[in-house]
């Protein structure tokens, strides 16, 4: 039995350690903070960092099964201007168009998985090209910024619960817990792990690998859409930015390794990656508390970057056979 | 004709003839639309474009080659450019052509650490080189204070990027053709090339063979920095100044057309001349649509499912049962 539990800390040791660090880091940002630990500073950071953190689950799901999916921020950005026209009106016709949102995000997410599949076509190219159609989609519905939302959901999302909790982090566990954990347990998310580690292997065992890639890049799909709405949530507004849609699949990329997934596939978690992508997030309100010059913000948050990915070659000191360093 | 088809299926140049069938295709389309899509001064002008996605892509091939990718394309463009332009700010005169060499130098440079990352600390190349542009970004932005900088391309960069000195062939042209001729020589008549070939199949083989795949890597890092750089300095001379987020355009579609042109998004397999017509074949592409007067958000969509259709007309896979 405690063997167990000891072989579980270590599997998930990467995503305890971006856990930990996420809480150092926001720990100095409070303490720094001018007025600290607020109901309005913290419904501000999880306003933002939930979108990233819900992106980067989207893109974890691919990256699991040694893909990649390079359309999560034309999703992210399509579903915000699609929301800016659908969520308005009654009640009723907010939450249909709620509805709406997110199955053009399954829909693009199951686009990307079929020709992946069905094609035969590389994960990384393919994502490439579709996350153009996307953006140009998302252009023709909002030439320029605007629209608008339906108030008093974005108020009750974005506001904080009694008790001074932040909605935006409750919509952030439910997330977690009807997306990725169910996905997780299931033999789905078995199959896809396995397809991560070795295919051919999972091929040979009779996983069904055509159907656990098209899940997975549905369902990155799908959440990729719920960040484009929670932004829509946010800003009161849609906009068809290529910079947006750009720093957010980048930013993904760069949560999912610091929440511990391996690019290579086969080993990580959604968990990990909302670690990593609060971790990000969090560097960059630091820098804007420590009152570092603007001119200098950029670099730092590269810097950093590159450090925490850099990290991982720590594990080559352990390395005692040279050939174990190629794969 | 059924042997040939099936001889042509089989050998390594059905990509490279699809898309350079596409390519005429694509003119054919256009001269359908306007004449002036057959004429000899549309296609130099074309070739003239061509050849700074040509330079940029010369360096991501040989990335991809090697099973990596470059994604800090974008802003290692923006660092020759600016840094070739800043260079003949500070040195007056004298820097008219040393400008040029020097912001290509300062892109090999970042080129190299992004060789050191990916070949001696062993991170994978995407989330590397995502890191590497994110520095360079911080570092233009620190350089240039945030705004866009005065310095304005010498001279020479301007006769470089826009002069037709031999035969009425546009300078950048002639750049690409020199450039595109080394690599040629460096893939198939070097120890080197085949040394590329050898660990974007099997780093482990490569390796066990005696090869250096570490200095290999950073090798093909080092000059994708500088194709990337060399593409900024040109593009600052076309444009007679360096501005930020000037190679934004230049990530995807290099990407693009190395893949169009048959390369193996995962290495090891790929030639040269394909990545020469997928490049044409992608500012082709891109100058028709924009000709055509479609609306952006009609460019985008085309563009994506152009690159899709093709890829799905000769790019694909093989079965699991195979």
């Amino acid at each position: 039995m405690r063997e167990d539990w000891r072989f579980r800390l270590r599997e998930q040791r990467a995503c305890w350690t971006a856990a930990a660090l996420f809480v150092l880091i926001f720990a100095l940002y409070i303490a720094k903070h001018q007025t600290g630990w607020t109901v309005p500073v913290l419904t501000t950071a999880a306003n933002k960092g939930v979108l990233l953190a819900i992106v980067a689950m989207a893109q974890t799901l691919p990256v699991l099964t040694s893909g990649i999916d390079l359309s999560v921020g034309m999703v992210f950005v399509l579903a915000n201007c699609l929301a800016s026209h659908l969520v308005v009106g009654t009640p009723l016709q907010a939450a249909a168009g709620v509805l709406v949102v997110l199955a053009a995000g399954a829909l693009c997410g199951w686009i990307n998985g079929a020709i992946i599949v069905y094609g035969r076509l590389q994960p990384i190219i393919t994502t490439l090209a579709t996350g153009a159609v996307y953006f140009g989609l998302a252009l023709g519905l909002r030439p320029v910024p605007g629209g608008d939302v339906h108030a008093g959901l974005a108020d009750a999302l974005t506001g904080a619960l009694p008790g001074g909790i932040p909605a935006m982090l409750v919509v952030l566990l439910a997330v977690v817990l009807l997306v990725w954990v169910p996905f997780r347990r299931s033999a789905v998310g078995r199959a896809a792990l396995a397809i991560g580690s070795a295919e051919a292997a999972a091929y040979m065992s009779g996983v069904n690998i055509g159907r656990t890639r098209l899940v997975t890049y549905t369902l990155a799909g799908l959440l990729a859409s719920i960040g484009g709405l929670l932004l829509t949530f946010v800003t009161y507004s849609g906009e068809a930015s290529a910079a947006i849609g750009g720093v957010y699949t980048l930013n993904s990329i760069a949560a999912v390794v610091i929440g511990g997934t391996s690019l290579a596939g086969g080993a990580g978690s959604a968990i990990g990656s909302v670690f990593g992508a609060l971790v990000l997030r969090t560097i960059g309100d630091l820098l804007f508390v420590f009152d570092l010059e603007p001119l200098w913000q950029p670099l730092f948050q590269g810097v950093i970057l590159l450090a925490a990915v850099s990290l991982g070659a720590l594990r080559l000191l352990k390395v005692d056979n040279r050939l174990d360093l190629f794969k | 004709m059924t042997a040939l088809a099936l001889r042509l299926r089989r050998s390594r140049h059905l990509p490279v003839v699809a898309a350079a069938a596409c390519t005429l295709g694509l003119l054919l389309v256009g001269s359908l639309y306007s004449r002036n899509f057959l004429s000899a001064d549309y296609l130099l002008l074309q070739l003239q474009i061509a050849s700074f996605l040509g330079l940029v892509a010369t360096g991501a091939m040989l990335v991809i080659l090697l099973g990596g990718i470059d994604l800090s394309v974008p802003w290692l463009v923006t660092v020759g450019g600016v840094m070739s332009a800043a260079a003949a700010g500070w040195w007056g005169p004298a820097g008219e052509w040393l400008a040029i060499p020097f912001g290509i130098l300062c892109g090999c440079l970042f080129g190299i650490v992004n060789g050191i990352g990916v070949a001696y600390l062993r991170v994978p190349s995407m989330i590397f080189t995502l890191g590497i542009n994110a520095v360079a970004q911080g570092l233009i932005v620190v350089q240039t204070g945030g705004f866009a900088p005065q310095d304005r391309a010498t001279p020479a960069m301007h006769l470089l990027a826009t002069g037709r000195s031999l035969l009425g062939i546009p300078n950048p042209l002639l750049v690409w053709i020199v450039v595109g001729a080394c690599t040629l020589f460096l893939l198939h008549r070097t120890t080197l090339g085949r040394a590329i070939y050898g660990v974007g199949n099997s780093e482990r083989a490569a390796y066990l063979s005696g090869v250096d795949t570490r200095r290999v890597t950073l090798l093909c890092f080092a000059i994708a920095g500088a194709c990337s750089a060399a593409a900024g300095v040109l593009l600052t001379g076309y444009s007679t100044k360096a501005y930020q987020a000037m190679g934004d355009a230049y990530q995807l579609p290099a990407i693009a057309a190395v893949v169009l042109g048959g390369t193996h998004i995962l290495g090891g397999r790929g030639s040269y001349v394909g990545t020469v017509v997928g490049v044409i074949l992608i500012t082709l592409l891109q100058s028709i649509l924009s000709v055509m007067q479609i609306p952006e958000m009609g460019r985008q969509v085309i563009y994506g499912a152009v690159i899709i259709a093709m890829l799905l007309m000769y790019g694909r896979g093989r079965r699991h049962s195979q």
